[in-house]
């Protein structure tokens, strides 16, 4: 794996709630604080709707580094949807090395509304980290290997 | 075939001086299904929304992406065009340009890169968009605040007077709050409980509101128009119905060392107690902490004084069920205590007191009847000195806000002792003077010109007693720069207005958001200054930021009209970003296979059981089925189901996938 590629602009997809880290990104907008132009935001209503599945399908699509990020615990616009998203993590968390994934390519965070300055540390320290870690290609090439083999498991 | 339209709005230069605009319109040109991209200079402007109302009418557009500021911001306007031309709104989003990209990045071909890759992507999720209709909900037409203070007077009796019910709840005996602790207000000098009590006994009396003292808020459910809060009433230990409110209780009881709240700890108070002779209600309730029977099992003293028997020892609390369609908080906020600061002595010296007690000292229903006396010894103080800023815009004391009403209450406080103390001296110690708002500065510049009050722009850096008398030690920043040392009587802090204790805890409770201080965040700080991000819900006050009280007031009428406008309809309308469970023709029915984990991850209930029944009358099959009414669009059900079944609108699986593979797949 080249660490030190200064070349490499790592894609990295943020899986973020509307309510909190959202917000909070609208935030660091509206403070003008800078951060890396590689991390893209889907919104979703609520960390609690995002199914773990899409996390491996974005590695399987060329991801470097995902963000998942929302409410602090308690602190969830529907009562307790954040903590179904942190067990959820932890499980998924426990089965990463298994399937081959450096955990260290998932940040999961909670960035509140008022937290923009922490978004952009949260982007920056993420963006800072994949890009030591390299590209990640090992688990795009077994999703390609699986198709091609018309796998169904 | 989708025939996307595209519009990449500049917003001035807010997107364009970062963003090259016209490439990334000519870029989405290029994406496959994109019908036309267009940029702009102002799309929401009135020219903007009628070129994309145009373009939806000319190219038959059935999907509509404007690259623009956040959604949070703009949505509704360019949905709202999107349906004047024709487009159903869900059939637009929108990519967020502004804060999420050109507003963070520097200018440059990455950022311009970074906007295509958006729109790009919502361009994906709009190809799959459904029309959706928006669900039309009942409501219950009757509003609670939470919080006594001026602010949920305000509201409450704006409300009402709109002619809807009112549930005013206060944890404290009586309603009031900080303003009834007042002396007199700025800048115009007249008496606090002089303009506030007339409203109190309005409350009480009003028929439209329902007060519920020494009562708090236990649990929130539902959502907007259709609320269920769940109120503790906290045992008062006395009959109100009986209460004649005599006082003979209270002349009895024999604990009378109680330090008083509402006097902010200079008076005392008894443990069966009215908190003011002023109070609404005007009945006594027991401070079981405190109280000698409660504590030691024999007293009632109380009980025998009581002409009526209105002494309910056995009383428990109460929780009472309501339904409400909307809230107003009104929480208020708190000071700090001398003891935030051991530069000034930690709280250990007794005539080192903050803004809050003087106030009680300096009003007539005070411990001293308003005679300035120092809290130690009685004694009238000659020198005084004030210290603003105590606490706020202090990093260090991790208070790195501006409390905002201090310079003025510290100007009157100043000016009332010169007019209490004819031949006493004040000297303000400030950083800088903050007098915003109408007849301000005016008043300040009396307290100085006027009343004689020595203001010294610097810091102080320590209080301490000798013999006697407290030395200040500070400096003169502006002048001379040289150290001032001044041998005061008293001294008083303008302590830093905080959020209540709890604050937090309330706000889970309603599942609103707060700040880093643990004040109630409002959903914009610009326009959306009453609204929190959570429908429905409502602020007013100092519980969202400190603030004064003619600005307290116009935002607990503001929040108050926000309530009666929602009451004005009979149905509230949806939208409609909510779960359903797929349904297809027999012999399948749904994929649902009935597990129900669904039901198990719903925070709302919203989730019940359909029977599928053939011609016969049989149940072929129980399915999770959706209730449109209850479901809030969390999605949690959606990432819990295991075979697919449910998904959720307008942040499908199938969309939100589209979404992330455009952003990978290039």
């Amino acid at each position: 794996m080249n660490t030190t590629n200064s070349e490499f602009e790592p894609k990295i997809v943020a899986f973020v709630c509307n309510w909190c880290t959202y917000a909070g990104a609208d935030l660091t907008g509206t403070s003008r604080l800078k951060y890396a132009t590689n991390v893209k935001i889907v919104r979703f209503p609520c960390t609690g709707r995002i199914d773990f599945m899409l996390l491996l399908r974005a590695f399987a699509q060329g991801a470097d580094g995902i963000i998942v990020s929302g409410c602090h615990p308690n602190d969830c616009h529907y009562t307790s949807g954040n903590f179904h998203a942190r067990r959820r993590w932890i499980t998924f968390r426990g089965l990463l090395d298994f399937m081959g994934i450096d955990v260290k390519r998932i940040q999961y965070s909670w960035v509140s509304a008022a937290e923009g300055a922490k978004w952009a540390d949260v982007v920056n320290s993420t963006v800072a980290n994949i890009r030591e870690l390299g590209p990640y290609t090992e688990y795009k090439k077994v999703a390609e290997y699986l198709d091609k083999e018309d796998y169904n498991g | 075939m989708s025939k996307i339209g595209v519009f990449i709005c500049h917003c001035g230069e807010n997107i364009s001086a970062t963003v090259d605009c016209e490439r990334v319109a000519q870029e989405l040109a290029k994406v496959e299904g994109v019908e036309c991209a267009i940029d702009y200079k102002y799309m929401c402007s009135d020219p903007g929304q009628t070129i994309i109302k145009d373009a939806i009418r000319e190219h038959h557009l059935d999907g509509v992406v404007v690259g623009a500021c956040s959604p949070r911001m703009h949505e509704p306007t360019f949905r709202r065009a999107c349906a004047e031309a024709g487009l159903n709104p869900y059939l637009c989003e929108i990519a967020n340009l502004r804060e999420h990209c050109s507003w963070v990045h520097e200018k440059g071909d990455a950022t311009t890169n970074k906007a295509i890759d958006l729109v790009k992507m919502l361009v994906e999720k709009v190809k799959r968009n459904k029309p959706l209709e928006s669900i039309k909900v009942p409501i219950t037409k009757k509003a609670l605040v939470i919080g006594g203070g001026i602010a949920g007077i305000q509201a409450s009796l704006d409300i009402a007077n709109a002619g809807h019910q009112v549930i005013l709840v206060e944890k404290d005996p009586s309603i009031g709050g900080h303003m009834s602790q007042l002396s007199e207000t700025f800048p115009t000098l007249d008496c606090s409980q002089c303009i506030l009590t007339p409203r109190m006994v309005e409350v009480a009396q009003h028929p439209n509101i329902t007060l519920y003292t020494y009562a708090e808020l236990e649990s929130l459910e539902g959502f907007i128009g259709n609320f269920t809060a769940k109120i503790r009433l906290k045992a008062k230990s006395v009959d109100y119905k009986k209460c004649t409110g005599c006082g003979a209780c209270m002349q009895k009881c024999p604990q009378k060392k109680i330090p008083s709240e509402f006097n902010a700890g200079l008076g005392t108070r008894t443990a069966i107690y009215v908190p003011f002779p002023q109070a609404v209600p005007n009945k006594p309730v027991i401070d079981r902490e405190h109280c000698n029977y409660y504590k030691r099992g024999k007293c009632k003293l109380c009980e025998t004084a009581c002409p009526t028997g209105a002494i309910e020892w056995d009383k428990e609390d109460e929780i009472l069920t309501e339904q409400v369609g909307a809230i107003v908080v009104t929480t208020g906020f708190n000071v700090k205590g001398t003891d935030f600061f051991p530069e000034y002595g930690y709280g250990k010296y007794k005539d080192v007191i903050t803004g809050l007690q003087f106030e009680r000292l300096a009003s007539a229903s005070g411990p001293t009847f308003g005679e300035i006396r120092r809290p130690s010894d009685g004694t009238i103080p000659k020198k005084i000195v004030f210290i603003a800023c105590a606490g706020s815009r202090d990093p260090a004391k991790g208070i790195p806000y501006c409390s905002k009403i201090c310079c003025m209450y510290t100007a009157k406080h100043a000016m009332l002792y010169q007019h209490k103390v004819h031949d006493g001296e004040s000297t303000v110690f400030y950083m800088d003077i903050r007098a915003g708002g109408k007849n301000y500065e005016e008043f300040v510049r009396r307290a100085i010109e006027e009343d004689h009050v020595n203001y010294v722009r610097g810091r102080v850096a320590r209080v301490y007693e000798k013999d006697g008398k407290l030395i200040v030690k500070g400096v003169d920043t502006l002048l001379s720069g040289e150290q001032v040392e001044i041998e005061a009587d008293m001294v008083v802090l303008a302590t830093a207005g905080v959020a209540n204790c709890g604050a937090e805890v309330l706000a889970q409770k309603m599942h609103i958001s707060y700040d880093p201080y643990h004040f109630f965040a409002e959903a914009h700080p610009k326009l959306k200054p009453v609204e929190t991000n959570t429908a429905g819900i409502f602020l007013a006050g100092a519980c969202q930021a400190p603030k004064d009280i003619p600005e307290t007031v116009g935002m607990a009428s503001g929040a108050a009209v926000k309530v009666a406008g929602l009451f004005s309809n009979n149905e509230l309308v949806r939208e409609p970003l909510i779960a359903v469970v797929n349904r297809m023709p027999p012999p399948v029915f749904s994929t649902c296979v009935g597990c129900f984990m669904c039901q198990t991850a719903c925070p709302y209930n919203a989730i019940e059981r359909e029977e599928i029944k053939g011609r016969d009358g049989k149940v072929i099959k129980t399915v999770a089925k959706v209730n449109p009414g209850l479901c809030q669009g969390c999605g949690t059900c959606v990432a819990f189901c295991r075979s697919k079944s449910i998904d959720i609108q307008g942040y499908s699986n199938e969309q939100v996938f589209a979404e992330v593979m455009s952003l990978l797949n290039q």
